[in-house]
């Protein structure tokens, strides 16, 4: 009678087990989503921080290490306090700040560990290491903070922090991960690649509570941390440290190059700060404190700052004239100060002369000549065509446009060229008589300190520098630093035109800078004196010694500190005696510039 | 003279060989669920659950031997007396069981602890088989409709006083056998379209939408065919109680314990609380669906090793068979457990006797709705309700009582061709 209703039954049971097949067929075999979530959920990626590269100085002396700091980890389940006051004692922390944090790693995870007092340095963790045996749930985790042996070069070395959003958009490799320390300036951001090394990962498996229960697929899948590499940097730390000295109490740069090969010696910014702290958890207070100093300590002035070189551009003037040979060593012209002010000095001059005794109306004179070379008959367009001329000459002089230094941040300078003059006053609505500042340094020219000392590098090279840099070696291979470091750029100006200036800049330290002469060692030297309309003229000074042997060249610029041959040349030959000799014989000297303060 | 009771040879070994494997394969899973990598204990270490319910199953084992003992008309006179003892033990159940969960559903005996309202699903299926042995038993008649209702009702009722919703749930399953029986079809279409609509007024926020459909369904019933004012009011009437319970749906939900409400909802949406109520699904359906067709492999699961599926060596057994052996494990799982219930549909229509077909059917009904209920809810199309897998979940209670359900009809079938009974 029922008897079709047993077929039904049994249709139905068929039907019901298709359905749960069907339904297990999509979420077991066509939906993938489950399983990436298993592998979410199970398996913990731990990610081992590879120890960050080294710095060490031109001579093997260390400039950036690591240095071990102790965060005190709890897992709060294990953790049981019978004594507080007593615990807070002995790990020095105010009992508020304790139960702040415990209280936030019992919300983070009841089992799984949570930093409760953070930055334990080396020698607190000394004190209080016997004394966590007694607290069961507590225990250390090392991580290591940026170190340095000598407080200097902070600017140079540039610090490392913690990668923010945009450069972590930016990361196509996608390396980083959000709270991964980077280099965030200097040689630290520039070498990052290399000093980072490269992350290792371990996957274990955790279960529901994210208790370990061993490695995932035996470890196969685990790679280990690789070390960064070691940089060696081109800065003469014992020269560092002296220029430092000498520039306290000063605003400023000085930058020494190894003209023969473009290695910077010491890039000085001052002033400066101590680049321990910028490390560790002291890195945000600090860095906000230093962000609003008036002086400026962050601000890398030797790569960032630019000014007008003054007189010490006569050089290059001279230089571009020569190869052009609109001036010859005998040009003469006379000191006329009824064109631009001048001081006194024999009159007339020739080239020689002239930088020896920087006469301004001989430069004048002579840019003149340079610029309205009558190529046209329009005088507004002659001198278009002549400024556009001297642009292309002086910008091979490493002038214009950034150098290219391996720290970022570097600013190109200024070069006027036609065009600015064209959108200032306009199309053929001005000429010489416009421009002529340019012609000793003045005007729309800007410069960098390290443009000023590669323009003393290629002085002392006769014609050609190597694009300043600061790493020599990573690794202690050589080999693997940029090649464009290692090509020599020529600035276009033969080298026979050279011995005349070179020799002019011997003698004209005697002329303007008789406190930058130093007994046996040969100094060639230009003295400026930039104009500075907001207070006390700035000083500059640039030279290379010895004379028939460059070893050193370099650049001194010190605000407000008036005519340059006073700080600026004094400061630049007690650095290049201590580069030579190793030591000073001039205490005196040294004591002057010392006690030089031009921060108002 | 007595032939031999027990005749090896009538018995079902097809059946028999379908039970071995379902508890042999289970027990492997209950080893793998609390399978720990890092402290691996014997199979056979009775401190683990696999080794407890290996003495369940070796005790199951002796129950089987001693149900095919006694004379096969034992159990049809046992049967009402079974019953009462049973409704008497319901009774005192939530005075003197252990609590555990908020539910006093359960007897300890020394180490041990015995769930009785797992024991009264026999003891009811045999109590049925028996009320509708009479050949005068017509289900197409509403005073014996009644009678059945409320043999099936009685334990129901105690089972909710515990309160364990899910075990009270089981019993509807005896509407599978009701339904072979002759109750009347009108009532499974009523229930179907009931279901659906729950379904839909839960699932579509706006119950106007639903309001909207059940009106359109309504217009195309009156207006094809011959027309009449009959059904034109018949028909009205109907979709103003429909319209009406979809309106007051959503009231009787919001009136549902919290918990129950939250295990309808992430039905439709696991997402709804990932962490809290969608854990034990999103869980579950993670560890499953991670399986893959061919699975992590035996011990090699991660999801039901390391805890995140919760319950997972009792109700969500299923979980650890799916990631360890892949959509494959499944397949050979839900393909024994359909062959075992065409098996008994086969049997229970081979027998001579009302009684013996009923009862079989009551097996099957059973068993059919625990299998489907429970591997629905781990996959998540069925709310979370805490029945175990026949014959796989750990757990004495569940195992005995549903090897005991089962060899009673193997026992009866063995039978079969010594009866000349009461055909129907």
């Amino acid at each position: 009678m029922e008897s079709h209703r047993s077929i039904i039954v049994g249709m139905v049971i068929l039907l019901v087990s298709i359905v749960l097949l069907t339904k297990l067929f999509v979420i077991q075999v066509t939906d993938d989503t489950y399983l990436r979530k298993a592998e979410r959920n199970a398996i913990q990626r731990i990610v081992d921080h590879p120890y960050r590269g080294l710095v060490y100085d031109r001579n093997n002396q260390l400039l950036v290490y690591n240095n071990p700091v102790f965060d005190l980890m709890v897992i709060p389940r294990e953790f049981h306090l019978t004594d507080t006051t007593r615990f807070c004692e002995i790990f020095g922390i105010h009992k508020d700040h304790l139960v702040e944090s415990f209280n936030a790693a019992k919300k983070y995870s009841w089992v799984k560990p949570s930093p409760l007092i953070k930055q334990v340095s080396n020698e607190e963790f000394a004190r209080v290491q016997d004394y966590l045996i007694d607290y069961p749930g507590l225990f250390v985790l090392t991580r290591s903070v940026r170190a340095y042996p000598n407080p200097v070069a902070a600017n140079a070395l540039g610090y490392i922090g913690e990668i923010n959003k945009t450069q972590l958009a930016k990361d196509e490799t996608n390396y980083y991960r959000q709270g991964d320390y980077v280099g965030l300036s200097g040689l630290e951001a520039y070498y990052e690649p290399e000093l980072r090394g490269r992350k290792g990962v371990k996957y274990k498996m955790v279960n529901v509570r994210g208790i370990d229960k061993g490695s995932f697929r035996n470890g196969d899948l685990d790679t280990a941390a690789v070390p960064g590499k070691n940089l060696q940097s081109t800065i003469d730390l014992d020269l560092q440290i002296y220029g430092e000295k000498l520039m306290k109490g000063k605003r400023g740069s000085v930058v020494a190059i190894e003209p023969k090969s473009g290695e910077i010696l010491s890039l000085i910014s001052a002033p400066n700060y101590d680049p321990n702290i910028l490390t560790g958890a002291r890195f945000g207070r600090n860095y906000l404190t230093l962000n609003v100093d008036e002086n400026k300590p962050l601000f890398n002035r030797p790569i960032m700052a630019m000014y007008p070189p003054g007189s010490i551009f006569k050089i290059v003037q001279s230089l571009v004239g020569l190869q052009e040979g609109v001036l010859k060593p005998s040009t003469t012209f006379s000191c006329n100060r009824s064109l631009v002010n001048c001081h006194n000095h024999p009159n007339p001059v020739n080239l020689f002369g002239a930088i020896k005794y920087s006469c301004n109306p001989y430069y004048h004179q002579g840019f003149r000549a340079m610029i309205n070379q009558e190529v046209s008959s329009n005088t507004f367009r002659d001198t278009q065509i002549g400024l556009d001329n001297w642009h292309e000459s002086v910008e091979k002089f490493g002038l214009g446009n950034r150098l290219g230094i391996d720290i970022h941040g570097e600013k190109g300078g200024a070069i006027p060229t036609s065009q600015l003059y064209d959108r200032i006053y306009g199309n053929g609505r001005w000429k010489y008589s416009t421009i002529y500042s340019l012609s000793i340094g003045q005007g729309e020219m800007l410069v960098t300190p390290l443009q000023m000392a590669n323009l003393a590098a290629i002085f002392a090279n006769k014609g050609y520098y190597y694009t300043p840099h600061l790493v020599k070696a990573i690794d202690g291979d050589a080999e693997l630093i940029s090649k464009k470091f290692k090509e020599p750029i020529y600035s276009g100006i033969d080298s026979v035109h050279f011995d005349l200036v070179q020799d002019a800049m011997k003698e004209a330290l005697s002329g303007t800078a008789a406190r930058a002469i130093i007994k046996d060692i040969a100094i060639a030297g230009k003295t400026g004196t930039a104009q500075n309309p907001a207070g006390e003229d700035h000083s500059v000074f640039v030279a290379f010694a010895p004379k028939d042997d460059p070893q050193i060249a370099i650049a001194v610029y010190v605000e407000n500190a008036g005519w340059g041959g006073r700080a600026a040349a004094s400061t630049a030959s007690l650095m290049i005696e201590k580069y030579l000799r190793g030591h000073i014989t001039r205490p005196a000297l040294e004591e002057y510039v010392l006690e030089g303060n031009f921060i108002y | 003279m007595r032939e031999k009771e027990v005749q090896t040879n009538k018995i079902d070994w097809v059946t028999v060989f379908l039970y071995l494997s379902l508890v042999t394969i289970g027990w492997f899973n209950i080893y793998a669920a609390v399978y720990d990598e890092q402290s691996a204990t014997s199979m056979f270490d009775f401190s683990i659950n696999s080794g407890k319910q290996l003495v369940w199953i070796a005790t199951a084992i002796g129950l089987i031997v001693l149900i095919m003992v006694p004379d096969y008309r034992f159990y049809e006179n046992l049967s009402f007396i079974l019953y009462g003892m049973l409704i008497f033990i319901l009774l005192i159940t939530p005075f003197f069981g252990k609590e555990i969960n908020g539910q006093r559903a359960w007897f300890e005996l020394g180490i041990f602890r015995l769930q009785p309202a797992e024991f009264a699903k026999f003891a009811t299926a045999l109590a049925l088989a028996k009320l509708m042995d009479s050949p005068l038993f017509d289900l197409s008649q509403f005073k014996f409709q009644w009678k059945a209702i409320g043999l099936i009702g009685l334990p129901v009722a105690l089972i909710m006083l515990q309160p364990d919703t899910g075990t009270a749930m089981v019993y509807s399953a005896f509407f599978i056998m009701l339904y072979r029986e002759g109750l009347p079809q009108k009532y499974y279409v009523i229930g179907v379209i009931f279901v659906t609509l729950s379904l839909m007024a839960i699932a579509i926020e706006e119950n106007l939408y639903v309001a909207a459909a059940i009106g359109a369904v309504g217009l195309l019933v009156i207006f094809s065919g011959k027309y009449s004012w009959k059904k034109t009011l018949s028909v009205l009437g109907l979709c103003g109680i429909m319209i009406g319970y979809t309106y007051s749906l959503d009231y009787v939900v919001e009136k549902l314990p919290e918990h129950q409400q939250n295990r309808i909802m992430v039905l439709f949406d696991p997402d709804i609380d990932p962490l809290g109520v969608g854990w034990n699904v999103t869980q579950s359906k993670i560890a499953i669906g991670s399986g893959g067709l061919i699975g992590k492999g035996y011990l090699e699961g991660t999801q039901t090793k390391f805890d995140f599926v919760p319950e997972q060596h009792t109700d969500f057994i299923f979980c650890t068979l799916g990631e360890e052996f892949g959509w494959l494990g499944s397949l050979i799982l839900i393909g024994l457990f359909s062959t075992l219930l065409l098996r008994l549909v086969f049997l229970a229509e081979r027998q001579k006797t009302r009684f013996s077909r009923i009862y079989g059917y009551c097996v099957v009904s059973l068993l059919f709705f625990h299998f489907a209920i429970n591997i629905s809810m781990t996959v998540g199309l069925f709310p979370v309700v805490g029945i175990p897998l026949p014959f796989f979940s750990y757990g004495g209670s569940s195992l005995w009582s549903f090897t005991i359900l089962l060899f009673i009809f193997v026992k009866l079938d063995s039978h079969r061709d010594q009866i000349l009974g009461r055909l129907g």
